[in-house]
């Protein structure tokens, strides 16, 4: 399997982004995040995880996969605000990742995937 | 032979066992060759707490040395040999096992031996002294056959140890034969005020009683006869008439003794012959013997750094006291009975609430000389500073001890104008400037403060004043404490908690708008979510409560590196049926989980993926399980061993005790995980006293332990109250976890939340047996409105369609996460390493 993280960044320069309908926006819980699966079963399949704020009302799309534990975890942590800025803290080991840049809080050298999402007729879309 | 120099010391006490300290730190440490007599059968310990041996501190709880200490730096002692002879001019000590040993320098520390008058009858059965474990042990065996016990003498010594009475139990006379007690160091009216409050306790006390003979009594096994012509029966009798220099060796060798005992030293600790010093209770210095222990161990580190040929001098030492007897604050400080020429007194009586405060101050009423202080010793820290400091009185001195009703604030003085030089701590001799220094470099609670100076760690006088050093400091610095639990709320836990149950706020999204900023975090979001249940115990998985929470909790199972679940049912106390044992067996093989016993008792099943949790857990609770909350900061286990019903050294039903209160309190929100734990007897096959609560059977009830933990600083429990019934230990287990609940720091253990209280275990004691807040019906209350609103969340989330879809792996899939991989190890799944990851799907 590849890193699913790699897989992404790859995919932004090919460009070749597509809108992926993934749920309505009623399913997404508030302030809390779950887990979505693109491109399944192909050799593109890719984790993301997604937030709902109630803040602003915007859908945040990162990758679900957490480079400090390895595992695909981001979609189960906790939303923060750190400063004026919103975050996901990993639930196995407690770092920060931006939800509108990817970048990690407590590494600058880390960075995760982040993914473009629209609303359309009440459906969450998500480009990858 | 070696060419080190021997040091040989003669007494292994609390001052013998300094000066080995003193030595082993020295820089030329590698050049001697140190070896220790040791009458006792124990090495040195502490006999300043001896007293806590009755209230449940082991005999290894109270010694002061590491184990292996002694060895690990060559140190050799003759446990439980004496030193009988001193050849000065052979330099040679004999030991009474007949070993002859020689010395370049020869250190007494012989202490003490307590003075028993030669009363006829002194020497019967069942009469005792009080200063070694091994007499404590005599006495508690004595105990159990007696009823009546009597102390003879009414010092400090003799109070200490009529408390030791009450505790075993017994009828308890004081006799005296001043007329007043404490006679060195307090007055006569702290003295009436001291009485008055002790026979408050039940403690009989007889002044001006002179005893003259003691023989068999009528009812009881002795019978005093004092000169006035009255008599009293007591089945113990303990003499605490004072104590005697322990100096028969010097006294053998012809070394020069004081007139009246003490071997005499210079301001080296040198005796009259420059290689033997001595040290501690035995030592004279200029006319004065020390009976305490503070001037004792300056002596050690003297005579230490002479021996190591450096600079230091003994130049006498400060005689003031603090103490609590029987849990009245008595305190007596430099000129306490104003000898000093022309001296003038203030007095304050407060006959209502049984205080008494003195001060001695000079003829021009600038300078404070002395104190008494009787019920009340709060001042002490601030009036023996000024004493010792030569701090300028305020302008009516008297307003030192008056009380201050008016809320306008201190008076005398504050820590700020005490010198950098100022000793804080005299058991220690810790100084105000080496606590500022701790304190700018990082020490900024009160609880890391004592551990990096050891200020505190010794008689806990001066605990009150190095907790003002501290806040005078970090006021000072401009950091004003910050205490805020994260950058959205400006409160601490403990005020959240009041935010939340005073406003009745029942949602994160109201307590953020009332009084925080931002969107919430990782810290406030949990801490709040914890807070929400033990006030309201709504179900955790409410949509308006589901972000809050840790993702353990939000899946009601614990996360594992892999992202997987484990699961772990509530096993009250540890007890379980074969059938339901066979249903965890058959749920595990089903879903290939990997299987573990715990270490509190119970069986954790790992290995789960999120969508399995709900199919799992409905087997599970379909045959009788429920949650063990061991996601949840919340009430673990209640471990217990077999107890009576099959073990045949218990005492109680360990196990009915465990299962009762682990569901009276399962689901228990709190700041952090609590523990508890119920052994039958003594013996403490179920380690309770390294718990939370722990419960330990006795012959008449339970005695109850508090603030223990195993984990990374093990802590013993404190023993709280003992012998109680079962009704009343849950009284006060629903006060104490109520009052923890509410009062705690986040991720605070019940023991760190206890030593960071002023006053520690005897202030909760206070709130939770004597109710001193009054609160202790409310916090019963509370603690009946969460046990009755239990709910199994399982159970909540299986039967709720809606809810079981939280736990799909994708909102749009249901495949699962190939990312999850396991391989095998002796038999059962394991998480797959990278490495065999890549393997797998190569
Ligand atoms: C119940 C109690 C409460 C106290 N409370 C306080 C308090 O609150 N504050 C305070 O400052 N002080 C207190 N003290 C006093 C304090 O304990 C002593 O000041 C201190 O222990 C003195 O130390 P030391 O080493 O000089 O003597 P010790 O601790 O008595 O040690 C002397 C040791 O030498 C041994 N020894 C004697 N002769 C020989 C020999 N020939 N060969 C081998 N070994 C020998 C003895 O067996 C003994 O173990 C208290 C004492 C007691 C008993
Ligand atoms: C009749 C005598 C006793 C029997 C038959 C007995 C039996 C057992 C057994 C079977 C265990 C479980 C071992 C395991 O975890 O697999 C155990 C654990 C233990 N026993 Fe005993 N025991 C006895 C007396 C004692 C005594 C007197 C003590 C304490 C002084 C003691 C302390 C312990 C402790 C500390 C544990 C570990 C508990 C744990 O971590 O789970 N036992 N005992
Ligand atoms: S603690 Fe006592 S009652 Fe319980 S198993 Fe051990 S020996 Fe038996
Ligand atoms: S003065 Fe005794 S511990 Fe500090």
């Amino acid at each position: 399997m590849k890193d699913p993280t790699k897989n992404v960044q790859e995919d932004n320069v090919t460009t070749d982004q597509n809108w992926i309908s993934i749920c309505a926006l009623e399913d997404l819980p508030c302030n809390a995040g779950v887990a979505a699966l693109l491109h399944a079963d192909t050799p593109r399949e890719t984790q993301i995880a997604l937030f709902r704020t109630s803040a602003n009302d915007a859908v945040y799309a990162i990758s679900n996969f957490d480079p400090f534990s390895e595992a695909n975890v981001l979609s189960r942590g906790i939303l923060c605000s750190i400063g004026e800025q919103l975050a996901v803290a990993s639930p196995v080991l407690k770092e920060h990742f931006n939800l509108a840049t990817g970048q990690c809080f407590e590494d600058e050298s880390v960075s995760i995937a982040t993914f473009p999402v629209k609303i359309a007729d009440g459906n969450v879309l998500v480009a990858g | 032979m070696s060419n080190k120099q021997r040091v040989l010391v003669i007494g292994n006490g609390m001052v013998g066992h300094k000066f080995l300290e003193a030595m082993v730190n020295s820089p030329q440490y590698s050049a001697f060759e140190v070896t220790t007599f040791c009458e006792e059968s124990r090495i040195a310990y502490d006999r300043v707490h001896l007293s806590e041996f009755f209230c449940g501190r082991s005999a290894d709880d109270l010694s002061l040395v590491e184990p292996g200490y002694y060895e690990q730096h060559g140190i050799r002692v003759l446990l439980g040999d004496k030193a009988v002879s001193i050849d000065r001019s052979a330099k040679t000590v004999t030991s009474e096992k007949g070993e002859v040993l020689s010395y370049d320098k020869l250190v007494l520390a012989t202490g003490s031996f307590p003075f028993v008058p030669p009363i006829p009858g002194h020497d019967r059965d069942n009469c005792f002294v009080y200063r070694t474990i091994d007499d404590l042990e005599d006495m508690q065996a004595a105990a159990k056959n007696s009823k009546v016990g009597a102390v003879i003498g009414g010092g400090l010594l003799g109070l200490e140890a009529a408390k030791a009475l009450v505790d075993l139990g017994l009828e308890t006379h004081v006799i005296e034969f001043a007329p007043r007690l404490m006679a060195v160091q307090i007055d006569d009216g702290g003295g009436a005020m001291l009485r008055q409050k002790i026979e408050d306790l039940g403690v009989k006390v007889h002044l001006g009683m002179n005893t003259q003979n003691i023989g068999d009594g009528d009812e009881r096994f002795h019978k005093m006869s004092f000169a006035d012509g009255s008599e009293i029966e007591t089945d113990m009798l303990l003499f605490s008439a004072g104590i005697r220099p322990q100096d028969a060796l010097a006294r053998d060798c012809k070394l020069e003794l004081g007139e009246r005992g003490g071997i005499v030293v210079n301001d080296h600790c040198q005796t009259s012959d420059p290689d033997v010093y001595a040290i501690g209770e035995c030592a004279m210095w200029s006319g004065r013997i020390y009976g305490l222990v503070a001037p004792g161990y300056k002596m050690a580190q003297v005579a230490c750094d002479h021996i190591n040929a450096e600079d230091n001098a003994f130049s006498g030492a400060d005689m003031s006291t603090k103490l609590k007897l029987m849990g009245i604050d008595v305190a007596s400080i430099g000129d306490a009975h104003a000898n000093t020429p022309n001296a003038k007194e203030y007095t304050y009586v407060n006959g209502t609430e049984e205080i008494y405060k003195k001060i001695v101050v000079s003829a021009d009423n600038t300078r404070l000389l002395g104190a008494v202080l009787v019920g009340d010793a709060a001042d002490y820290g601030t009036l023996l500073q000024m004493a010792l400091n030569d701090i300028p009185l305020p302008e009516f001195p008297d307003a030192l001890i008056l009380p201050q009703r008016d809320g306008n604030g201190a008076t005398g003085m504050g820590v700020d104008m005490l010198p950098d030089g100022a000793q804080i701590c005299s058991c220690n001799d810790v100084t105000k400037g080496q606590l500022c220094q701790a304190v700018s470099d990082g020490a900024t609670v009160l609880g890391d403060l004592t551990l990096a100076t050891n200020a505190g760690t010794s008689c806990g006088g001066c605990k009150t004043l190095v907790g003002q050093v501290l806040n005078n400091e970090l006021e000072k610095m401009g950091l004003e404490v910050n205490t805020d639990i994260c950058e959205h709320f400006p409160h601490t836990r403990q005020e959240l908690y009041h935010l939340v149950r005073v406003g009745e706020i029942k949602t994160f999204s109201d307590l953020l708008a009332q009084h925080g900023s931002g969107y919430g975090c990782d810290i406030c979001k949990p801490t709040a979510a914890s807070i929400l249940a033990s006030c309201w115990n709504d179900y955790v998985l409410e949509p308006e409560h589901l972000g809050l929470q840790d993702t353990n909790d939000r899946y009601l199972g614990n996360m594992q590196k892999d992202g997987t679940y484990s699961i772990v049912p509530r096993i009250a106390g540890g007890e379980i049926t074969p059938e339901k044992l066979i249903v965890l067996g058959e749920v595990g093989k089903k879903y290939n989980l990997y299987t573990k016993v715990t270490g509190g008792q119970r069986i954790d099943l790992f290995g789960a993926r999120l969508e399995q949790l709900p199919q799992i857990w409905k087997e599970l609770v379909d045959a009788g399980f429920e949650t063990g909350h061991a996601y949840g900061k919340s009430l673990r286990t209640v471990k217990s061993c077999v107890g009576s019903t099959w073990c045949r050294y218990g005492q109680n039903d360990s196990v009915a005790l465990a299962l009762q209160i682990e569901h009276r309190y399962k689901g228990l929100r709190s700041p952090h995980k609590i523990k508890s734990a119920v052994s039958g007897c003594t013996r403490e096959c179920a380690e309770a006293q390294s718990k939370d609560v722990g419960i330990i059977a006795t012959e008449s009830g339970w005695n109850m332990y508090v603030c223990g933990n195993g984990g990374m600083r093990p802590r013993h429990a404190d023993l709280f109250a003992t012998d109680l019934d079962t009704e009343t230990l849950i009284k006060y287990t629903d006060r104490f976890l109520m009052f923890y609940v509410q009062t705690a720091d986040r991720l605070q253990r019940t023991s760190t939340w206890m030593d960071n209280m002023d006053g520690g275990v005897d202030y909760l004691r206070e709130v939770i047996i004597s109710d001193s807040l009054g609160i202790g019906e409310k916090l019963e209350a509370e603690m009946a409105k969460v046990i009755d609103t239990y709910q199994c969340e399982w159970k909540t989330t299986i039967d709720d369609e809606e809810k079981v879809l939280m736990f799909r792996p994708f909102i749009n899939s249901n495949k699962a996460d190939s990312n999850v991989v396991f391989v095998e190890e002796r038999g059962q799944i394991r998480p797959a390493r990278k490495d065999e990851k890549e393997l797998v799907s190569a």
